[in-house]
């Protein structure tokens, strides 16, 4: 039974709820997995601090909460701090540079930064730094395979944003592919620079 | 009858329980809904306004929780299969027209998307505090129906029983869900149309003038009078004869309460539904439903592991009560274990009906929160000593 545990962190408005039924549709819809997304938010949804969980594995979801990720995304630097301690011991860290520091003496082996907020601003469209992120996130882990990524977002982002959004799906992977390439694999600080500067150079 | 594919979404979708409920309505055929929105059930409402203008139906957003359910109610006597949806404040506003529809036998479902509360309490948070409400929330004797689905996909399926249910019987049926299954996202499979069996509304195959709204001969239960094809009728909700028509003494009452009670006591055995797991053998068996029902799985599973002989029973209506599997169980296992999200409430049903025959305990909950595993192991460990 391979259980992976997702908290996806961010503020409301961000798509962090989106992000995670992305993930979740990728893996119970396009794939042959079972994935349960469960959310947690303010009664002020926008601008507020929101989570968004999610349970995937090979069999049935019975328990349906996320109790120590191995997966958190980070969106937000509110959302990095509630929740880092949570991420078990050999959990991996996916974060927003442009948002997040990691701390340097963080508990979590794996972290991989990557400025979504700038890329999709540098792509125009601000709102899409969450599906950055997602293909970020895919690359990354490669939980479900890309295309069952695609057909998820494909399906779920509004009618007239499909072509930007695989876009910036793409951009995200091609990011997380670069990131888990071996030589940039170790420490989070440097990756984070080399990112921003790439970035920089790219837009 | 099977449901009509036009209002059937076939397929695989990934749906929270709010919107597989609505999906349930309309493959049901709901075609009238009146609602005030109030979280974290309002996404019933939305989809359905949303679906509505496709398929024919009329969606109606009412001035309040009263209007709302007195509208399905009006809806339902016009022939039309309906349904509101709330969460506790809303539900307790909803009380007085749930009797009346109790009262005139009007099939209608009614959601109740269960809050933390008393009064506000949690809006965006789960309870299952609303148990004994949804059987005693209404003044006067009268027996329910209520379904409490685990999972999205039960809140899909449940629906359409819950509809079947409330024409089969005539009369209203709660679906008691909660805000975790509510706003939990999950592979919902809707099946083909020709595979959703529906129950129809019954009417009188009598002429008009000969053909009355509430005859019965005990617990049968009465087809309903067409409106608007010369049939004349009242429909009140003072205790009335078959006619309809108030009839205020001792023997009118009798007539027609005992009528509302045997109709659901009597056919208890086809309504009552439940899932057992491992009860066989069990020392202990742990019962629970709605959300809890999937979170104590995971006590279970451990409890298994280490060699303590645990069931599961996870009921699926919670009202009417299941009685005599609980007398069953309690001769013959050590332990009980309620678990739910209040302070107690179906504990007490399942504590008398075990009438001291074997030890019970609740695992309860104040909401905002579902149980941690450990809390529930730790009861299951006990019970078993």
């Amino acid at each position: 039974m391979a259980s992976s545990e997702i908290r996806i962190t961010g503020f409301g408005g961000q798509g962090v709820i989106l992000c995670g039924y992305i993930i979740g549709k990728a893996a119970s819809i396009f794939s042959d997995m079972n994935a349960t997304l469960t959310q947690s938010f303010g009664p002020e949804a926008r601008g507020s601090a929101c989570s968004a969980q999610v349970v995937v594995n090979d069999e049935r979801v019975l328990y349906p909460y996320v109790t120590v990720p191995n997966i958190l995304i980070a969106m937000s630097r509110d959302g990095y701090y509630t929740h880092k301690e949570t991420l078990s011991k050999d959990g991996i860290l996916v974060y927003d540079e442009s948002l997040v520091e990691p701390d340097e003496d963080a508990p979590h082996k794996y972290a991989y930064g990557i400025p979504a907020s700038r890329i999709a601003e540098e792509m125009g469209r601000k709102i899409i730094s969450n599906i950055v992120m997602l293909g970020f996130f895919g690359a990354v882990t490669k939980l479900v395979p890309r295309d069952a990524f695609r057909e998820a977002v494909e399906s779920s982002v509004p009618e007239g944003t499909q072509e930007l959004n695989l876009k910036a799906f793409d951009t995200g992977w091609e990011r997380g592919e670069e990131a888990v390439a071996p030589k940039k694999q170790s420490k989070p600080k440097s990756s984070r620079k080399t990112e921003v500067a790439g970035s920089a150079a790219g837009g | 009858m099977q449901a009509d594919p036009k209002n059937v979404l076939t397929g695989s979708h990934y749906l929270d329980g709010n919107h597989a409920c609505a999906e349930g309505a309309l493959a049901a055929g709901c075609k009238f809904f009146a609602g005030y929105p109030l979280t974290p059930s309002t996404e019933i409402a939305e989809r359905v306004a949303r679906r509505f203008p496709m398929l024919g139906g009329i969606f109606v957003q009412m001035e309040d929780e009263l209007a709302s359910i007195t509208a399905i109610l009006g809806a339902s006597w016009g022939g039309k299969k309906t349904m509101t949806c709330t969460s506790g404040p809303g539900f307790s506003l909803m009380m007085e027209n749930f009797g009346l529809g109790i009262m005139t036998e009007t099939p209608f479902v009614l959601v109740n998307v269960q809050r933390g509360g008393p009064s506000t309490g949690l809006p965006t948070l789960p309870g299952q505090a609303d148990i004994m409400q949804a059987r005693w929330g209404s003044h006067g004797d009268y027996e329910v129906i209520a379904l409490a689905p685990d999972s999205p996909q039960e809140c899909f399926e449940f629906t359409i029983d819950a509809f079947n249910l409330s024409e089969k019987y005539r009369m209203p049926v709660l679906l008691m869900t909660d805000e975790c299954v509510g706003h939990m996202t999950e592979r919902v499979v809707i099946p083909e149309a020709d595979q959703i069996e529906l129950v129809e509304r019954r009417y009188t195959k009598k002429k008009p003038g000969e053909g009355w709204p509430f005859e019965h001969n005990g617990s049968d239960i009465p087809p309903m009078l067409p409106i608007g094809e010369g049939y004349r009728f009242h429909v009140t909700g003072l205790t009335h004869d078959y006619r309809g028509y108030p009839v205020i003494d001792a023997e009118a009452q009798k007539w027609k309460v005992e009528h509302l009670m045997d109709k659901v006591r009597k056919h208890a055995d086809e309504i009552i539904r439940y899932e057992q797991e491992g009860v066989e053998d069990a020392e202990v068996v742990v019962m629970a439903y709605g959300i809890s029902s999937r979170v104590v799985r995971r006590a279970i599973d451990q409890a298994r592991a280490e060699g303590i002989k645990v069931g599961l029973v996870k009921l699926i209506t919670i009202w009417p009560f299941a009685e005599k599997l609980v007398a069953e169980l309690s001769a013959k296992v050590k332990s009980l274990v309620m678990v739910e999200l209040n302070m107690g409430q179906l504990y007490y049903e399942m504590e008398r009906c075990a009438r001291g025959r074997c030890k019970t305990t609740l695992v309860g909950h104040t909401g905002g929160a579902v149980h941690k595993p450990e809390v529930i192991y730790a009861a299951i460990k006990e019970a078993a000593q």
